[in-house]
């Protein structure tokens, strides 16, 4: 029960909040597990070479294995097949997907293992979101939606 | 050059002496951030079009000086720009990008 409320309060508190509230929690013996949640966004482009199937294989992959991390997904995006600005591994176009999630810090080192290892990725990106960021992208779907 | 006892004499040797100052304008166009003043907080990379404005011909960044961006925005802007160049949604080097 105890665990679930701070789970509940660090929506609200702050970064240094969370440094402190860790601490007491271990003094006090109360194990916490995935509290330290940000916010962040990841896109990547796939290897335009690849099958329909292939691709949504790929991204639930990704997509299961962050869920299975304790992540809430925000929002995902395919922007579908898209021209490079310039050549990438001799390639002209790329597959784009974005994800917005929030997760603990500690599983985004794994992510990235696991994109670095496949070949299927030819790039991607990371990024943590501020409050600004945050604000801006539920603006972005708002307008995809309307515009859409 | 003629003095100004000279000058009331007559003598004028082609200087040019103005009775009312020339409208030249000292002070230049007061630059603005467009950042500050359309209120937008956070620069994002994903909108490679709007960047394209704080490129060269080249891709290369441009100077605060010539967008007239503030200090702080221009930290965002060219780190923005950064990471859509990482994505290839802007290129590293071109060539008559406008």
């Amino acid at each position: 029960m105890i665990v679930v409320d701070i789970m509940f309060k660090t929506e609200i508190y702050h970064q240094m909040g969370f440094a402190v509230l860790r601490i007491c929690c271990t003094f006090a013996g109360i194990k916490i597990k995935h509290i330290f949640m940000n916010h962040y966004e990841t896109v990547f482009i796939l290897n335009p070479v690849l099958s329909e199937d292939q691709i949504k294989e790929t991204v639930k992959k990704y997509e299961d294995f962050l869920v299975s991390k304790g992540a809430e997904m925000v929002n995902k995006e395919d922007w579908g097949l898209k021209k490079l600005a310039y050549p990438v591994q001799h390639k002209k176009s790329g597959f784009y997907h974005l994800f917005e999630y929030k997760v603990d810090g500690a599983t985004i080192e794994p992510l990235e293992v696991m994109f670095r290892r496949d070949e299927r990725m030819m790039r991607y990106l990371t990024v943590k979101l501020d409050k600004h960021a945050i604000d801006w992208a539920v603006e972005r779907v708002k307008r995809i939606k309307t515009g859409a | 050059m003629a003095t100004i006892e000279e000058q009331s004499k007559g003598k004028n040797d082609g200087e040019i002496r103005y009775l009312t100052p020339l409208d030249i304008e000292t002070k230049s166009k007061t630059r603005f951030c467009r950042f500050k003043r359309a209120g937008i907080k956070y620069v994002d990379y994903k909108n490679a079009d709007f960047l394209m404005e704080f490129v060269n011909e080249q891709g290369k960044i441009l100077p605060r000086r010539l967008t007239g961006t503030s200090l702080k925005y221009q930290r965002k802007v060219s780190q923005a720009i950064k990471r859509s160049r990482h994505l290839a949604l802007m290129p590293y080097v071109g060539d008559l990008l406008k």
